[in-house]
């Protein structure tokens, strides 16, 4: 895919974070998506979150499948590696790198198209595995890259561009995570960037797979009235439900847990998630109530954001198939290979 | 009465069974006490594609000069299924002996003169003796294994020891598979004649060879090579490659302190995932591989073809059966050659392995990945049914713990340090390989894998110079692999003296598990005066001495397991040999090969009855006509 290189100077005064590093540093090529795609603005959300995490740019393996969405990684950290796979199977690929190398923070960038129709399967199973990462779907309702096609996300009733009607009912993919077992469910707004960082913070720490559904306009074929994509109308019709924040394992907890309207769920690496819960009794841990809540939103048109469910305590592939600690790709060579000796023996079973 | 095969240690026989009645362990120690009795043996299990109820044959070919490929000739068949007698009476030959069970009357019609029938109530005695209705199915089996030792000569104590190591702790199923034995034994001593004219007698022609089927000797490879990732999709007939690296995962890959797994088996939910995973895990540096059959290749082509353009090591096993489309799951060919040398889409080309036997699949499972990190390229292992589900002796498989995995072009941080800067694709060497990089490793390694367009610097392009730069640079590579894929075996039954002498008129060419037939039948076809030279083809792209071979024969008659003649296409488009001198000799029932067929075959090309060249063909006809494929 086309990138373009970004002029080198940094801004000037630029902050650094913990590793000395400012968010020039965590930015990649230019975009070469149309100006105004929703997409960069997930770009921004992202390169500010691996900054304020001081995640170290090439300890960061960014996936993707085929789509304008899943050229994204091209944007952001290009100190880090990238994996542009094919159409709908950048789980695959995440999942057995993340076998290979458990050490690496992995995020998956796809596309309603890449996720909900070719990758469905696909995304299911990495859900169900619960493999460690970052798994962003820029939502948009329409095939982008092959010019405007209805995707398996385009609400019933929503309009192409030339008019043409959509019939079939959605995928929600906030939906299928919680119903297949998603350990943790997030929906937002590209525009949304103050709800989306915090978002993708927790996200990034969170032990298994997070699910990161944004909303996110197509303004060349998905951005004008008819479309529930739309950039309009997905502003108007934004609830956030539950607001996440992501204290980081050394800070002190200044919310008590358990005070009003405020839920706190540790991290693996001792993190904290603070949730401060719009509608009244919200729990975004309680799998059962966040189904129907989002479904009796959903009939009334409205979009619910935010943090909608977090489980920490389902345990990750690793865990599943008792995966040794050191990332396999460290293990000597001399401790799996069992050697002419076992051979040897093994060989007498065959006699 | 016509005379029976008085041979000893070289004959064969057929076990006639009902699918899922527990027959497979009976046929398995038969064939395995054959083999302790130090005689060249081999099984092949005829089996279909059902659970229970379906006919199921094992066939045991007993040949003291190590000849292992499938015999046609049955000078005694073991007649358990009442649905396939009529068939199974036909196939014994002249003054051949029909064991059957005469716990139900045989059909007077279906006797022939010039069989001897064998009846041993098998049903009755175990329904006398045996009081679970599954125990009364179960012990017939070993009941007629028990009426063979009698009839063949097997040595008792062979058998006991091998009883006690299958159910040594379990004391009532030793007991009662003793009683079986001895039943059949019994009857057979005191109603019959034996041992019948043909019979076994310890030899000692296996020395420590031994006996393993093709998948677990695969499992092996991976095991020993170091694999820590494995991807996989259950699919007859490769399930066993993933069932035993499993197990042997199990057993060697824990870490001893902490009890955790040096490995990560994943079973995918579908082919495309498996070889996804395979491909990710490469990518991230690890020995990674998955096992499959036609229909699993078939998914995976789109993948392939990422791995092979954006320069990803990854091991696909493909344990070929009967195609197309879902084919004959149980049965066995080499179809998958030509979708497997240039899986999916665009201008794609693979590397491909041929192992023949178990001992060649574990030095080629380790030998792929090798070749896969080496070029940074899918490596292809085409296995099959009978060779990765039959077991065969071969050679003990030894390990020389010299042995470093060829990891191939990675730069470490340290060498990245001394750069000036890296590019993916460019800096190659003189096998066209260009060095990668891991992620997570360094931060100047970094770069965006694609399988789009990219140039030698590894970003995006669309102008056709710097495309054509990397398909071509792609093209060469794969020729480059050449000189490390397992040279052609190469053999002459020619004379080198006399009239023959200098002469090379036919030649008989073959791949995989189609060996022992054919290296037979140049046998037979030598005693025939019609002496032919040998080659086997053990990979793609095929090195020199392939063309070489082929172009110092008139006729070359490529004898492959499959409807396109796919393995004489490839020769034809991948070398200069003239297309007159390729001929082709098809077999492709789905049923291992036998060397009677390839005799049968070469003979009709030739244009020559038996009889004819029984009579001396003398020197070889100047034109050779017959076959076409
Ligand atoms: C196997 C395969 N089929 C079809 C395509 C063509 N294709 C490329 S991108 C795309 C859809 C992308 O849609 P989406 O994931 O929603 O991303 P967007 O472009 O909207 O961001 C399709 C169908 C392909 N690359 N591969
Ligand atoms: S076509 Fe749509 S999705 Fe693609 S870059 Fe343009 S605005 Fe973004």
């Amino acid at each position: 895919m086309p990138s373009i290189a970004k002029p080198s100077a940094a801004p000037s005064g630029s902050q650094t974070n913990d590793l000395g590093l400012t968010v020039r540093d965590y930015e990649g090529a230019m975009s070469t998506l149309c100006a105004g795609c929703g997409h960069d603005s997930i770009t921004a959300a992202l390169i500010r979150a691996l900054w304020e995490l001081s995640i170290q740019p090439h300890r960061i393996a960014k996936m993707s499948g085929i789509g304008c969405s899943s050229k994204t990684p091209t944007y952001f950290a290009s100190g880090a590696h990238g994996f542009n796979s094919v159409h709908g199977r950048m789980p695959a690929v995440a999942t057995g790198a993340a076998a290979a190398n458990r050490g690496l923070y992995y995020i998956g960038i796809s596309g309603d198209g890449d996720s909900l129709s070719i990758g469905l399967g696909q995304m299911s199973h990495a859900i169900r595995r619960n493999v460690r990462m970052l798994y962003v779907i820029e939502n948009n309702g329409v095939y982008g890259l092959t010019k405007g096609q209805f995707s398996a996300s385009a609400d019933v009733g929503s309009k192409l561009k030339k008019g043409e009607e959509n019939r079939m009912a959605p995928i929600d993919p906030a939906f299928l995570g919680l119903s297949i077992g998603a350990t943790f469910v997030a929906r937002s707004f590209s525009g949304d960037k103050q709800q989306l960082v915090p978002i993708l913070k927790a996200a990034l720490k969170h032990r298994g797979l997070a699910l990161v559904d944004v909303i996110s306009p197509c303004v060349t074929f998905n951005d004008h009235e008819g479309s529930t994509k739309s950039y309009l109308y997905t502003r108007k019709h934004e609830r956030p439900v539950a607001q996440a924040d992501l204290v980081p394992p050394a800070e002190e907890i200044l919310a008590p847990i358990g005070a009003k309207g405020v839920t706190t769920i540790a991290m693996h690496d001792g993190s904290l998630v603070r949730f401060s819960a719009l509608p009244e009794g919200y729990d975004p841990g309680d799998r059962a109530k966040v189904l129907p809540y989002l479904q009796e939103q959903q009939a009334q048109g409205l979009i619910p954001t935010g943090l909608l469910y977090l489980d920490e305590s389902v345990p990750d592939m690793h865990e599943m198939n008792n995966t040794t600690d050191t990332p396999l790709i460290q293990v000597p060579f001399e401790s799996l290979c069992p050697g002419s000796g076992a051979l040897e023996e093994l060989m007498e079973g065959f006699r | 009465m016509p005379q029976a095969n008085t041979g000893v240690n070289d004959f064969a026989f057929k076990l006639a069974n009902v699918n899922g009645t527990g027959s497979a362990s009976a046929n398995g120690l038969l064939m395995q006490a054959i083999f302790r009795m130090g005689i060249p043996v081999s099984g092949k299990n005829l089996f279909p594609s059902n659970i229970q109820g379906l006919p199921t044959w094992y066939e045991i070919r007993v040949n003291k000069d190590g000849r292992t490929s499938r015999a046609l000739d049955y000078d005694l068949i073991v007649a358990m299924n009442a649905q396939t007698y009529a068939r199974d009476i036909k196939e014994v030959r002249t003054g051949g002996y029909l064991l059957f069970d005469s716990t139900w009357p045989l059909d007077r019609a279906l006797r022939r003169p010039d069989v001897t029938f064998l009846g041993v109530p098998f049903a009755q005695l175990c329904v006398e003796h045996f009081r679970e209705s599954r125990e009364r199915i179960l012990m017939k089996n070993i009941a007629y294994a028990g009426s063979l030792i009698a009839l063949l000569d097997i040595e008792w104590s062979v058998v006991e020891a091998l009883l006690q190591e299958t159910f040594g702790k379990k004391k009532a199923l030793l007991e009662s598979n003793h009683k079986a034995l001895k039943l059949g034994y019994d009857f057979a001593k005191q109603n019959f004649e034996c041992p019948l004219p043909f019979r076994l007698q310890r030899m000692d022609a296996n020395g420590d060879k031994i006996l393993i089927d093709g998948n677990t000797a695969t499992a092996l490879g991976a095991l020993y090579a170091g694999c820590t990732v494995a991807a996989w999709y259950p699919i007859t007939p490769a399930t066993s490659v993933m069932e035993s690296f499993k197990s042997l995962c199990e057993r060697y890959r824990k870490d001893p302190q902490t009890g955790k797994n040096n490995f990560a088996i994943l079973q995918a939910e579908d082919e495309l995932a498996a070889i996804g995973m395979v491909i990710g895990a490469g990518w991230a540096g690890a020995r990674a591989f998955t096992s499959t059959a036609g229909p699993g290749v078939s998914l995976m082509n789109e993948f392939l073809g990422l791995a092979y353009y954006a320069e990803i090591p990854a091991v696909l096993v493909d344990v070929q059966r009967v195609g197309p489309s879902t084919g004959m799951p149980t049965r066995t060919q080499q179809a998958d050659l030509l979708s497997c040398a240039y899986a999916s889409h665009g201008d794609t080309k693979h590397i491909l392995l041929f192992p023949a036997h178990p001992a060649e699949c574990f030095e080629f499972s380790v030998k792929s990945f090798d070749l896969a990190e080496k070029f940074q390229t899918p490596v292809i292992l085409l296995s099959d049914l009978d060779i990765g589900m039959n077991d065969w002796v071969v050679p003990r498989l030894t390990w020389n713990d010299d042995y470093r995995p060829d990891r191939g072009r990675v730069l470490s941080p340290e060498q990245l340090e001394k750069l000036a800067a890296f590019h993916r694709y460019s800096d190659e060497d003189e096998h066209f390989v260009t060095p990668r990089t891991l992620p997570g490793f360094s931060p100047k390694g970094a770069y965006l894998t694609r399988g789009s367009g990219h140039n030698r610097l590894g970003g995006y392009t669309e102008l056709p110079e710097e495309y054509q730069a990397v398909v071509d640079r792609l093209a060469q590579k794969h020729r480059a692999a050449a000189p490390f894929i397992p040279p052609a075996v190469i053999e002459s039954r020619r004379s080198t003296r006399g009239k023959g002498k200098g002469r090379t008129p036919f030649s008989l060419v073959t791949l995989g598990g189609c060996d022992a037939a054919v290296r037979e039948a140049l046998d037979l076809l030598s005693e025939m005066g019609v002496p032919g030279d040998y080659m086997r083809i053990r990979g793609f792209p095929f090195g020199a001495e392939v063309e070489t071979f082929l172009n110092a024969h008139d006729v070359n008659y490529i004898v492959e397991q499959n409807r396109d003649h796919q393995l004489k296409s490839l020769i034809a488009l991948e070398t200069n040999v003239p297309k007159e001198k390729l001929r082709s000799m098809l077999f492709y029932g789905g049923f291992p090969l036998s060397a009677g067929q390839v005799v049968e075959g070469l003979l009709s090309a030739l244009g020559k009855s038996e009889g004819e060249a029984a009579r001396g063909l003398g020197g070889m006809p100047e034109a050779l006509s017959g076959a076409e494929g």
